[in-house]
C-alpha cells in the first residue's frame, strides 16, 4: 500500500511540473552537462577493474550474510553452540578475506 | 474491504507524515548548518523562515524539467520513481510508539535494510541513464561505497538483533526495558558508532560523499536532472537519512522508552527526539569533516570496519552466552 503511494506520488511530483513549468528547450540546454565547453566524449566505453572486483568479494561475504541473520536470532536458544558454530564458520570465511587482503585485492591504485 | 480502506488511510497519513518531515528537516539542517559557521540561515520567508521549505517546494515545481538529448529517456526518467520508493517505504516498519506502526513485521530490521539498499538501483539509473561521463563516473562509485559499506552497516545492525533475539523492531525496544543498548559496556558504544559511520557512508554523507564531490563531478549522478526530478532525488536522499536515524534510534537509544513513555504520545516524542538527536549528529559531522579518498573510504571499510563489527558481533555473542543465553 505505502508502495503504491510512493510511486503514486513520485508520478505526480514529476507530471505536475509538466503543467505549470515552462518548456523553452534550445540545442545547448539538451546537450549533456559539460563545464562551459561543447562535450568532448559520451559516457560510454571501458571502466577500472577496481570496481568490479570490489563487487565481487561485497557478493562473497554478503551471501554469507543470509547465514548470519537466522543465526543473530536464534542465538539465545544455541547458546554455546551456536557461539562455536559462528565461530567455526567466520574462521573459514574470514582465512578467504584474509587471503584477498594480503593478495592485495583490496588496495585501490 | 473496511480493512483495505484503513490501510490506505494509514498509509496515506504515513506518507503525508514522511514527505512533511522531510521538507522540515531540510529547514532544520540549514539552520543548525548556518549557526555552526555563525550566519543565520533562512529568515526572509515566514517568520524565522518557516516557510522555506514550502517556497523551494514551489520554485523546484515552476522550473523547467529538462532532458538532456543523450539521456536514454524511460531509464533517466523512472530513475528518480525509483530511487524515491524503497526510501519512502522503509518507513512502512518503523514503530513509533507501540502499537503505532504501519507493520512491525517479525523480519523489521531485515526488511529495512534489505529495501533501503534498493535505494542504489535508482540511483545507479540516474547515472547511467543522463549518459554524462560525470553521473556515469558518480554511479559507479557510489554502488562501490554502498555496497561495500553495507556489510559493516549489516553487522553493526545485527548487534541489537542478538541481544534482544529478535528482528521485530518493537521487541528489540521492548529488550532495552532496563538498559539502552547504546549504554551496554564497550559492545554498546562501539557499535553505535560502527553503526553510525556505516549510516553515513550509506547515506552518501560528508565525508563519505565522493559521489557528488562537486570539485571533481560537478553535482554527482543528478547532474543533469533539473526541477522537480532533481527534488525528488533530494526527497529520497533526506527520507533515507531520517529513516536511518529512526533506525538508529531504535536499535541503540531505546526507541520509544523515556520517563513518561507509558502515555504514547509521549513516547512518540521521546522517539521523535532521539531520532533528532541521531540525524543532528550526522549533520554536525558533516559541516566539521572534510571528503576523504576513493582508497581511503574502502580501506576505511574492508580493513577496518568489517573486520571490527564482525568482532564485536562475536563478542556480543559470548557475553550473550556467559549470560545464559540458552533458553532465556
Amino acid at each position: 500500500m505505502v508502495f503504491a503511494f510512493a510511486a503514486a506520488v513520485a508520478g505526480a511530483l514529476i507530471w505536475i511540473p509538466h503543467l505549470i513549468a515552462p518548456r523553452r528547450l534550445t540545442a545547448v540546454k539538451a546537450q549533456p552537462f559539460e563545464c562551459g565547453k561543447d562535450p568532448i566524449e559520451v559516457a560510454e566505453g571501458r571502466f577500472a577493474i577496481k570496481f568490479s572486483t570490489i563487487a565481487i568479494f561485497f557478493i562473497l561475504i554478503d551471501i554469507e550474510l543470509i547465514f548470519i541473520w537466522p543465526w543473530a536470532v536464534l542465538y539465545r536458544r544455541l547458546g554455546w553452540f551456536g557461539f562455536a558454530e559462528m565461530l567455526v564458520f567466520l574462521g573459514i570465511l574470514m582465512f578467504g578475506f584474509l587471503y584477498i587482503w594480503r593478495k592485495g585485492g583490496l588496495e585501490w591504485e | 474491504m473496511e480493512h483495505l480502506a484503513l490501510d490506505a488511510l494509514a498509509a496515506f497519513i504515513l506518507l503525508n507524515a514522511v514527505i512533511g518531515m522531510v521538507t522540515y528537516v531540510t529547514l532544520l539542517e540549514r539552520k543548525f548548518a548556518a549557526r555552526m559557521q555563525s550566519r543565520i540561515g533562512p529568515y526572509r520567508v515566514g517568520p524565522h523562515g518557516l516557510l522555506q521549505p514550502i517556497a523551494d517546494a514551489l520554485k523546484l515545481m515552476m522550473k523547467e524539467d529538462i532532458v538532456p538529448r543523450a539521456a536514454d529517456r524511460w531509464v533517466y526518467n523512472l530513475a528518480p520513481i525509483v530511487f524515491l520508493i524503497p526510501c519512502v517505504l522503509i518507513f512502512a516498519t518503523i514503530p513509533f510508539a507501540p502499537r503505532l506502526g504501519l507493520a512491525d513485521l517479525n523480519i523489521g530490521v531485515l526488511f529495512f535494510l534489505a529495501v533501503s539498499s534498493l535505494e542504489i538501483v535508482g540511483l545507479f539509473m540516474g547515472g547511467w541513464g543522463s549518459n554524462n561521463k560525470y553521473a556515469l563516473l558518480s554511479a559507479m562509485r557510489a554502488v562501490n561505497q554502498i555496497i561495500s559499506y553495507d556489510l559493516p552497516f549489516v553487522f553493526a545492525a545485527l548487534i541489537p538483533v542478538v541481544l534482544a533475539g529478535s528482528l521485530q523492531m518493537s521487541a528489540i525496544v521492548a529488550a532495552q526495558q532496563g538498559l539502552w543498548f547504546v549504554a551496554y559496556p564497550v559492545i554498546g558504544q562501539l557499535g553505535f558508532v560502527a553503526f553510525l559511520v556505516a549510516t553515513l557512508a550509506a547515506e552518501n554523507r560528508v565525508p563519505f560523499d565522493i559521489l557528488e564531490a562537486e570539485s571533481e563531478l560537478v553535482a554527482g549522478f543528478r547532474v543533469e536532472y533539473s526541477g522537480m526530478k532533481f527534488a525528488i532525488i533530494q526527497l529520497g536522499e533526506y527520507a533515507h537519512m531520517i529513516a536511518s536515524s529512526f533506525l538508529g534510534a531504535l536499535l541503540f537509544l531505546g526507541g520509544w522508552l523515556g520517563p513518561g513513555s507509558d502515555i504514547p504520545a509521549i513516547g512518540v516524542l521521546w522517539f521523535l527526539l532521539k531520532a533528532m538527536l541521531v540525524f543532528l549528529v550526522v549533520t554536525w559531522v558533516r559541516w566539521s569533516f572534510v571528503r576523504i579518498r576513493v582508497d581511503q573510504i574502502l580501506a576505511v571499510s574492508w580493513k577496518l570496519l568489517l573486520p571490527a563489527t564482525l568482532g564485536l558481533l562475536l563478542v556480543t555473542a559470548f557475553w550473550v552466552a556467559l549470560r545464559g543465553g540458552a533458553g532465556a
